[in-house]
């Protein structure tokens, strides 16, 4: 008898395995449907971007390319038809944007690739859209707000003028960029006629974005650099003390300071402020190891790609213990084999601005329907707070100096607002003349929706002088 | 103008699709039998008129007459299929018939707008496997024999895999198929019915160490095999098979966590032993990783899927054909690229219901040895279903497994008929073991109003064996809600 009811029990239980494995996979098929949605709703805006997606060409049958604009709504491309429906596009600023902006014949480039998608995807309404279907007209594809602002990005090219360089203007806070300058630049209008010509050698690559995707020796620049990794080993400027006496010599090499001057004895931040190299020769080689200068250059996303939208190129940095001092005195001045984009350092600079936060700069505010319905907004992006606040001040109490009295007064000091900033020239190639790339970073302190400039003038001389000069007429045009 | 119908069309359609999936969910959880004759009459008509709006907009895109007579052929098939079912096995499972036309009038539509001429073919190797199968289910439920024949399945599968192995033409990096008078056969589909036999089998009585031991070495040699012709999805599809099978039939986790841990050990093995393998993780973690070469199809699919949106572009409106494989792996990308995620959507969840049906049935048949085939077979499907469907959302690492019933690719889906018609055939099995208690409660009943006077030990196995029943209904409850949730 017992048995029996035993039994019967276990053919009770039987199904407890089954349930267990219909519940397994019972989940897998949920966990397939969540994994569609959360595809969907988070991954499916990079993949239909991307660069090797080639469907988006499809789109052009049915929808009229959206505008883009500046952030004001002013035009900056758009697409028209002639008489036979042959649909072209007219950048209205011809050379101006000619990088940012980009092209859409002959390949692309600028946010014309990258937003392609968003180009070419239309939100009207559904009635227009049935309306439209129904006439077998196109649908208006959505139009593209940029952050970019006309006025900046004139004054930033007029400045540069003949030379070649770049300039990036960014907002403090946000991180939006508010002038792209590439020279030499190109008339996207006509790039099809004037296609080989481009691409000729002489013509000096006009169709890369100097200021994303030029690699240049940051020069004293990277002084900020350093002076943040010495800040952060000792705790405060206060305790440096230097005599310069124009040339300063460790390990066999001799470091010499701009033209030879030899600032005597001199605090931290008149170091900094004299752009004095024997000095921070000095910090490198004796005051810092190695290791603190690495750290503090990777904490700054050195070596590291970020996703800014458009194409740009790593910052690269590299500071070994087996570094010999002649490199490393030359990496501490922004010499050696640095390389930095005129964008990195103006995130670096930016990041100083704003109380230690760096902002990812983003060119698009958002993007709308062609009757100004909003479709969606960008918020700005932060990349993580990469310095304390305290840091931050420190370092913008040096940069000041820098605009007081130091190598920017000439030009920048009889500005009414409050600047700080920094010079460079950083040499290249050999060291004959000519041959140095002038430099300014810095921002506006006012506290009030202030920008962050960063300026390079190709083979500007062996002083800052021209790039200092951009970026106060930038500075002009923006406070006018 | 077309364009605005086509425009209309793709909203009718997926409206259509999320009817016909909320009747099957209805129908599933439907006690009432009049009720459910009156949803599976919905289920038709809604599944009628998907096929009619599907081939008319095909139509006017492409002005081909063709499709007109295809429209035909199908509908013919699906009514008849109907008929059949009707007048030969009036018990069987409706629902179960419905989902497969559904799947498989999804499959041709897909395979239709990719290329003509393999759906046709499709269509005749689908119309000669279901007149085929029909003879399955009156086998199942009548010869007996074939609880027995577990040395028959082993050897009918291993034989047939070491003839794939030895002399099947290399293709895609592996040998799947074999070539019979001008038809390729891909006998992995077909052994996976035999191997799930074989087990079964070996494990419906008493189950011994040694028997489990046996059935690991057999499953063994078929999975070797099938690793050795480069055919891992298969392998693994059998693999998890065989864990499920052997810890439902033994009843102990240790058997459970055994295989899912010498999963895991296999699994670190084969990414070791196999470029291929380890090339496929790699683009499964980055798609363009190596997009040129090994990432292209899995990145078009994504792309396919991307430009699809939530509601499609519509019938021959996409480029589906940009994805490479599409009629066979990645038919499921061409899917949600012309007809939209939430149709997919819908798709995964018909298939959901398909294994729920057949679980149930495994659940509720009385003899161990169908308990097993039902779940051994649910096991394979619903697992092939995640391969597919998650390889190509790049879920999880691509496999090259087709979607069964919707892919292209002649094996695949006549072995899937083939599975379904033994379904039906359990659940008639079930449907008669129904009865027959049905009958034997009446007979009790009145034996008791007999005897009514029994004595204690009579009566306290009476409660014992209402407690066991108990027991089950209500665990037969909490499946079948967790399953209409």
């Amino acid at each position: 008898m017992k048995e029996k009811s035993k039994n019967k029990r276990r053919k009770a239980l039987i199904g407890k395995p089954y349930i267990i494995v219909s519940y397994l996979f019972f989940g897998m098929f949920l966990g397939m449907i969540g994994y569609m949605i959360y595809f969907k709703v988070c991954k499916s805006d990079t993949f239909a971007n991307n660069l090797y997606n080639k469907r988006q060409n499809k789109y052009e049958k049915n929808i009229v390319r959206g505008s883009i604009l500046a952030s004001n709504g002013t035009v900056l491309a758009r697409t028209d038809s002639d008489k036979e429906g042959k649909e072209f596009r007219v950048y209205p600023y011809n050379n101006l944007f000619a990088q940012v902006v980009g092209y859409c014949d002959h390949g692309s480039s600028g946010l014309e690739a990258s937003e392609n998608y968003t180009l070419r995807s239309s939100h009207v309404d559904i009635l227009e859209k049935l309306q439209n279907n129904f006439w077998d007209k196109k649908n208006k594809g959505d139009n593209l707000v940029t952050s970019l602002d006309i006025r900046l990005q004139q004054a930033a090219s007029n400045a540069i003028g003949y030379n070649r360089g770049a300039v990036i203007v960014m907002n403090t806070k946000t991180g939006k960029v508010l002038a792209d300058v590439s020279k030499p630049d190109f008339n996207p209008n006509t790039i099809a006629r004037n296609w080989e010509l481009l691409n000729k050698e002489e013509s000096g690559s006009p169709f890369l974005n100097r200021a994303l995707q030029g690699q240049y020796p940051p020069g004293s620049t990277f002084k900020i650099v350093t002076s943040l990794a010495y800040l952060r080993k000792y705790g405060t400027f206060d305790n440096f003390f230097f005599n310069c006496s124009g040339k300063y010599t460790q390990g066999g090499y001799t470091i010499h300071c701009n033209e030879n001057i030899a600032h005597r004895k001199e605090n931290f931040a008149d170091a900094f402020a004299n752009s004095c190299n024997c000095a921070f020769s000095n910090i490198a080689t004796q005051l810092l190891d190695k290791n603190s200068l690495e750290s503090t250059a990777n904490a700054l996303h050195f070596n590291e790609s970020f996703p800014i939208g458009l194409l740009s190129v790593k910052s690269f940095f590299a500071l070994e213990n087996s570094t010999a001092d002649g490199l490393t005195m030359q990496t501490s001045i922004g010499q050696g084999n640095t390389l930095i984009s005129p964008v990195h350092m103006a995130m670096i600079v930016g990041a100083v601005a704003n109380g230690g936060r760096m902002m990812e700069p983003s060119f698009v505010k958002q993007v709308e329907v062609y009757n100004g319905t909003i479709v969606k907004q960008i918020a700005p992006k932060s990349l993580g707070q990469v310095m304390t606040p305290e840091e931050a001040y420190q370092l913008t109490e040096l940069m000041k100096g820098v605009v007081q009295r130091g190598t920017a007064t000439d030009d920048l000091s009889s500005f009414p607002y409050d600047i700080a900033g920094k010079t460079g020239t950083a040499e290249y190639g050999s060291k004959e003349k000519g041959t140095a790339h002038s430099w300014f970073v810095g921002f506006s302190n006012t506290g009030n929706s202030d920008i962050v400039v960063a300026v390079i003038v190709e083979n500007g001389g062996d002083k800052s002088h021209p790039a200092t000069l951009v970026a106060r007429s930038i500075f002009e045009t923006y406070f006018s | 103008m077309i364009k605005i119908i086509a425009e209309i069309s793709k909203y009718l359609l997926l409206f259509l699709m999320i009817f016909f999936t909320l009747e099957i969910f209805i129908g599933l959880s439907q006690k009432n039998e009049d009720m459910r004759k009156n949803c599976m009459r919905k289920q038709m008509l809604f599944l009628l008129l998907f096929n009619f709006v599907a081939y008319f907009i095909m139509f006017l895109q492409t002005n081909d007459i063709v499709m007109l007579l295809l429209y035909v052929s199908v509908v013919f098939y699906v009514l008849l299929i109907h008929r059949m079912y009707c007048l030969f096995y009036k018990k069987a499972s409706f629902i179960l018939v419905n989902i497969m036309c559904m799947l498989l009038s999804i499959g041709f539509i897909i395979q239709i707008r990719l290329d003509v001429s393999t759906a046709i073919k499709q269509f005749i190797i689908v119309a000669g496997a279901s007149v085929f199968s029909f003879i399955i289910p009156v086998f199942v439920k009548k010869v007996k024999l074939v609880k027995n024949l577990h040395f028959v399945y082993s050897i009918l599968g291993l034989l047939l895999l070491t003839l794939v192995f030895l002399f099947a033409q290399v293709n895609g990096g592996g040998k799947l198929s074999i070539n019979i008078g001008g038809i390729s056969f891909q006998f992995s589909e077909f052994v996976k019915i035999t191997f799930v036999f074989f087990i079964a089998s070996m494990l419906q009585k008493v189950i011994t160490f040694r028997q489990v031991f046996w059935v690991t070495v057999i499953a063994g040699i078929h999975m070797v095999i099938l690793t050795m012709s480069k055919d891992l999805g298969a392998a693994l599809i059998y693999f998890v098979a065989y864990i499920v099978m052997v810890y439902v039939a033994t009843k102990q986790n240790i058997y459970a966590l055994l295989g899912l841990s010498s999963i895991s050990v296999t699994s670190i093995i084969a990414c070791r032993l196999f470029a291929h393998v380890r090339s496929r993780i790699r683009i499964w973690k980055n798609p363009f990783f190596d997009y040129q070469n090994t990432g292209y199809q899995i990145a078009q699919a994504l792309f396919g899927i991307c430009s699809g949106s939530w509601f499609g572009t519509g019938l021959f409106a996409g480029s589906p054909n940009m994805i490479p494989l599409a009629k066979e792996d990645f038919t499921f990308a061409a899917i949600c690229e012309e007809m939209g995620i939430l149709f997919a959507i819908c798709l995964i969840l018909l298939c959901m219901c398909t294994y729920v049906l057949i679980v149930n049935i495994a659940i509720k048949i009385r003899e161990n040895f169908y308990k097993l085939i039902a779940i051994g077979l649910s096991t394979e499907y619903a697992f092939q279903v995640f391969l597919t469907i998650g390889g190509t959302t790049n879920l999880i690492p691509m496999t090259g497994i087709t979607l069964p019933l919707i892919s292209y690719g002649g094996s695949s889906v006549m072995c899937t008929i083939m599975m379904f018609a033994i379904i039906q055939g359990l659940y008639l099995l079930k449907k008669d073991e129904d009865e027959e208690l049905e009958e034997k409660g009446e007979k009790q009943t009145t034996s008791k109003q007999l005897k009514k006077k029994n004595d204690h030990s009579d009566r306290g196995k009476k409660a014992l064996e209402r407690e066991a029943e108990n027991l089950e209904r209500k665990i037969e409850k909490q499946t079948e809600k967790s399953f209409n949730w």
